[in-house]
């Protein structure tokens, strides 16, 4: 029971057709925003709540509920819009396709967002890399100025949005989002300290939300459609539609929106082609973009892809970057690789993830040729657990959950690994003499 | 207030206090680097880390608010591990070369890794190491030792105002600089070295000197300033090592400016420790009797009219007594400690002191700034003005040479008195913000008065004062800032002409046969007309004793038991810490010997008796007096000439400055040694 193309939210996810303004109307965005609207705030926050969207950045968290704790009553201080299209996450690339095919539903949700937390202004963050896809939303936006849905009385709804565009430049932390709102307020991409959360100080000490690109894209058509249809799909609490995407070593990699809860077994055969040389030469598979755990075949077999079925099995949804491994792969060597990324994208700002990144990411490059002790797993999964939430933010937990998975699955590997290592380097025999 | 439970114990902390203040209150230690009371939270050396019951993880107690009915674990295994594990991240890059670091011995890295440590270590991979930048003459930088805590990076943003010092690159490769190498330009910069909790900013001068427990420490005032800054004189035998500020929140806070805090070099140098006298036109060692005679002789039969004193700008209240005494014993009331000509009037105590207080700053809801640059005359006073400033909606208005940097925002007001004919008359655009505020200050540099329009000055700022209605009982806002530790209290034992007595421009010009100068050094040789016969006691070979007839060697500040006086009219004691040096003897005991040897003996033979006499209370009197009367001087008589600035070289404004050779360095790495200063450091040798 895959996802019917009638329910797909990203009708143009494929650039198949033009992401201009009068093709996305043609495809149903921006109809009827002034009427979403004029059914007021907190109509719309009921809507998102009941809808059970969940953020789609990674962490999961309810949209709705996001967005209620911005202040109810606008005081002197503005509100602001963040939307997080910093999208840097390893095994992730779908706010990309959202924003160069699909650019008007993530600014209509824009206008939508931001009028239902009492924004006039939003802010879309773009990660410095996406460049060509900066260049297509500032033509959208401009193309929604001229057609009068931004700007004074955006889409004949009385409500004033003006929306911008900012490209990063270049660091992963800047996808955090108090890294992001440090960033866009001109300084060193570095995360605040939390409490107090955007909600209350956030851009230029404002309220502010901040929200992924595919959760704010996803709303206007909860809306036209109805909070029931998109919890419809899905469990219960991991509600709605996903893009997922699926790529490694499968046979055709693809971005593709299917319905949240599908077996991850099922998604992979029919949209990625199955993984290369069948299903039985996987290896294992990282659900949820670089950060999440990676999960051996045995539980690839029958887990669903969804918030809570992942997490019973220590891993996560997070950004459903769905990184597939067949039983080529050098695994500790492809997680040692992920060590060196965090390491490298660590901002520096607390000591067990400025300091302890760059450990585990050696103690994993001499585990890949298995120059260590046994001893020294046990070592690594310590200073792992000593990283894990003991920082400001979750780029150290996010760095260190992959070496956990590895040494949860295949410690086994790294053990014969230390110990082949060992027999090739053993001390020469002694030199037989010459009398013998 | 909330209730908030620390490790079974209850405690009640205001709303809005962190969990650490909680903790701190329930009397447990919880450690921290990154944390410092007067800085900015920046939560990111997460040795703080407490257990919070109901939080998911250990929160960072620096930055994380009480709740009533908060329960909070310091010592749960929970947080005996986070700690253990950042104590080992933070030493796993850390050098392990505490044997030659300069911080050993008081450093927090080293006691807390002993507190709260493993006692081993796991790491096998390469240290990393960090290149030494260049950040000026007073700090030494060993950046390997860095832990990234970013205290010096705030310090310098938030209390210094100079935002020189920053973060470049990404996690383990970030590193503490200035962006483009340079010397950084705070007068404050010594404090890096304090708040600094490794040995990664150090003290350049006392590089590999000594250890901290080597160290005598003696409490004591820094007088080269008039900010009254509570220091403690480190010395190790017969010299002064180090010295450090020490906390008092009335004055300094913590802080301390690096003229106190590194010229203490120059009193080992170019000093006076053996009496002279000039036969023959040459200077010739003496024995102390030998020049006691030299004086009685020229005094005999001299009219006590014919003799005067004047006092320098670092002498402590005991010899400024004990010196007035004996001029009173002699028949003189030529007395002057006004080497600047200052026209100050010293007939009520409030016309010539800081009433607003240092504190008070805090209150204080607008500034005008007279005449002066807080920043290099009184710089711990000015990072109080920054601090309130800082906290917002605080108008500052400056009349002065323009181009100044505050290290806050200003408004440059005018050059000259003009500016202040148009504040008195109310048509200046700044009287109505500054007349709005209800707790509005002056600040009247002491160099505005020392111009010939200074009486004239000084009543034009205190009528700007009245007319914001700034003189209440509950708000002084009329605040004198001097410029050196000796002045205030010269004014406040009546170091001044008595009735119908010579002044010092009366003295210089013929007025008087003998001239005692004091520790006086601010009086150009040339202006003393050739025949006066100048007796001069202090300690530095500088001005003063390049023009002397007879020189008594004195002790500097470290050297004696002093009362100190300072720009707010606070009345502190400073210890002595080192005896000084060769034949020199403290300042009140030569006056004493003097007397006797003069057939004027004074009536004390200890300290104690000496200050029994002296009418200076310890402590700080807050007086107001009733009626509304200014001081003498007419605002008519302004001038339009400008105010100039008051000190012309920050580095070098005083004798044991101008013989220190870190100053020395300082001025040259700042570009500020003026031509006037070489020349008179010139003639001093």
């Amino acid at each position: 029971m895959a996802l019917s193309d009638k329910d797909r939210i990203f009708t143009n996810l494929y650039g198949l057709q033009d992401w201009r303004l009068a093709a996305a109307q043609k495809r149903g965005n921006w109809d009827g925003t002034g009427g979403i609207l004029g059914k007021g705030r907190d109509w719309i926050i009921e809507e998102m709540k009941s809808s059970g969207l969940r953020g789609r950045g990674g962490a999961g968290f309810p949209t709705g509920m996001k967005w209620s704790f911005m202040p109810k009553q606008a005081s002197e201080r503005p509100h602001y819009l963040v939307v997080n299209a910093d999208e840097s996450e390893p095994g992730t690339c779908k706010d990309r396709d959202i924003i160069r095919h699909d650019p008007h539903t993530l600014i209509e949700g824009c206008l939508i967002a931001g009028f239902a937390m009492g924004a006039h202004a939003g802010y879309i963050y773009i990660r410095g890399e996406y460049y060509n896809e900066s260049r297509v939303l500032d033509a959208a936006i401009d193309e929604a100025y001229a057609a009068g849905l931004l700007g004074r009385n955006a889409a004949g709804s009385g409500w004033d949005f003006d929306l911008y565009v900012h490209r990063g430049a270049g660091a992963y932390i800047c996808g955090e989002e108090t890294a992001l709102i440090e960033s866009l307020e001109g300084k060193k991409g570095m995360p605040r300290l939390k409490p107090p959360f955007p909600a209350a100080v956030g851009l230029y000490g404002c309220p502010t939300t901040v929200n992924n690109v595919e959760t704010i894209a996803v709303v206007p058509t909860i809306l036209r459609r109805g909070a029931a249809w998109f919890a419809g799909f899905g469990r219960p609490k991991n509600s709605g539609t996903k893009i997922f995407c699926i790529q490694g070593h499968v046979n055709k990699p693809c971005n593709v929106e299917e319905e949240m809860s599908i077996p991850m077994r099922e998604l992979i055969e029919r949209h990625a082609g199955g993984v290369r040389g069948g299903w039985d030469n996987l290896m294992c598979v990282i659900p949820g973009g670089s950060s999440t755990p990676l999960l051996p075949k045995h539980i690839c077999d029958d887990v669903l892809m969804d918030f809570d079925a992942l997490r019973e099995h220590k891993s996560g949804l997070g950004t459903a970057g769905v990184i597939v491994m067949d039983k080529s792969t050098d695994i500790v060597r492809a997680i040692a690789r992920l060590s060196r990324f965090y390491k490298h994208e660590s901002c520096g700002q607390c000591t067990p993830c400025r300091e302890g990144m760059g450990w585990v990411s050696r103690m994993m490059d001499r585990m890949v040729e298995g120059r260590a002790e046994i001893a020294e797993i046990d070592v690594l999964e310590d200073v792992t657990k000593r990283i894990e939430g003991h920082t400001i933010c979750a780029l150290a937990d996010g760095g260190v959950w992959p070496v956990q998975g590895l040494i949860r699955h295949y410690r086994p590997v790294m053990e014969a690994r230390i110990a082949d290592y060992k027999a090739r380097h053993a001390a020469p025999a002694a030199l037989p003499m010459a009398a013998e | 207030m909330a209730k908030v439970t620390v490790d079974g114990i209850e405690v009640e902390v205001p709303n809005g206090a962190t969990v650490l203040q909680a903790c701190e209150a329930a009397g447990k230690e919880i450690p921290r680097f990154c944390y410092h009371e007067r800085l900015s939270v920046a939560g990111n050396c997460r040795m703080c880390l407490v257990e919070v019951e109901k939080a998911p993880k250990p929160v960072a107690s620096c930055a994380y608010p009480v709740a009533d009915g908060m329960v909070v674990k310091t010592d749960s295994p929970i947080v005996r591990n986070a700690r253990r594990g950042v104590m080992e991240f933070l030493l796993i890059n850390h050098p392990l070369d505490c044997p030659i670091c300069d911080q050993g011995g008081e450093c927090d890295l080293q006691d807390q890794a002993v507190g709260y440590g493993m006692d081993h270590s796991r790491y096998r991979e390469a240290k990393r190491s960090v290149k030494d930048k260049y950040v000026g003459p007073l700090i030494k930088t060993i950046m390997t030792r860095c832990i990234q805590c970013t205290r010096c990076v705030r310090f310098a943003a938030e209390v210094a105002g100079v935002p020189e010092l920053g973060a470049t690159n990404r996690g383990e490769n970030m590193e503490i600089g200035t962006y483009v190498e340079k010397a950084l330009t705070s007068e404050l910069s010594g404090n890096l070295i304090d708040i600094c909790p490794v040995g990664a900013l150090t003290s350049r001068p006392y590089a590999f000197v000594s250890r901290p427990w080597e160290l005598r420490k003696t409490e004591g005032i820094d007088v080269q300033d008039a900010t009254g800054t509570n220091i403690r004189i480190d010395t190790r035998g017969p010299e002064v090592l180090r010295i450090l500020p020490r906390i008092n929140e009335e004055v300094n806070e913590e802080w301390m400016a690096d003229r106190g805090r590194f010229s203490f070099d120059g009193l080992k140098r170019r000093r006076l420790d053996r009496p002279w006298l000039r036969v023959d036109g040459k200077l010739k060692p003496v024995s102390w009797g030998e020049a006691f005679a030299a004086i009685a002789a020229r005094l005999k039969g001299l009219p006590g009219d014919r003799i005067g004193a004047v006092a320098g700008d670092l002498v402590e209240a005991e010899s400024l007594f004990a010196l007035k005494a004996l001029m009173a014993r002699l028949g003189s009331a030529n007395l002057d400690c006004r080497q600047d000509g200052a026209a100050i009037d010293a007939s009520r105590p409030d016309f010539y002191r800081f009433n607003t207080t240092i504190g008070g700053i805090d209150e204080a809801d607008a500034l005008l700034i007279i005449g002066s640059n807080p920043r290099h005359e009184a710089p711990v006073i000015n990072a109080r003005i920054r601090k309130r400033w800082t906290a917002g909606r605080f108008p500052v208005g400056r009349i002065g040479p323009a181009g100044v940097d505050l290290t806050y925002p200003h408004q440059h007001l005018g050059e000259g008195p003009a500016t202040l004919r148009t504040l008195l008359d109310g048509t200046h655009w700044f009287t109505e913000a500054f007349r709005a505020a209800k707790k509005p200050m002056v600040l009247l540099g002491r160099g505005a008065l020392a111009r010939p329009d200074g009486a004239a000055v000084l009543a034009a700022a205190w009528q700007i004062a009245a007319g914001a209605d700034a003189l209440r009982p509950d708000w002084h806002g009329f605040n004198l800032l001097h410029l050196f530790g000796g002045q205030v209290g010269a004014l406040a034992l009546g170091f001044l002409p008595g009735e119908g007595a010579k002044d010092l421009g009366a003295m210089l010009g013929g007025g008087v046969d003998v001239l005692w100068l004091l520790g006086a050094d601010g009086i150009d040789p040339a202006a003393m007309p050739p025949e006066t016969f100048v007796i001069y006691q202090g300690h530095h070979g500088d001005r003063g004793a390049s023009r002397a007839d007879v020189i008594l060697p004195g002790a500097a500040y470290t050297e004696k038991d002093g009362t100190w006086v300072n720009t707010e009219g606070r009345v502190q004691r400073s210890h002595l810490a080192i005896y000084p040096p060769g034949e020199a003897r403290e300042d009140w005991r030569i006056i004493r010997a003097a007397s006797e040897a003069l057939g004027a003996t004074l009536p004390f033979d200890s300290l104690a008796q000496l200050r029994a006499a002296m009418p200076l209370a310890e402590g700080l009197v807050r007086g107001f007096a009733a009626d509304a009367a200014g001081p003498a001087g007419d605002p008519a008589a302004l001038s339009d000439a400008p105010f100039a600035p008051n000190l012309a070289n920050y580095h070098q404004a005083d004798v044991i400055s101008r013989a220190s050779a870190v100053m020395a360095q300082c001025a040259t790495t700042y570009g500020e040694a003026s031509f006037d200063t070489a020349v008179a450091v010139a003639a001093a040798e």
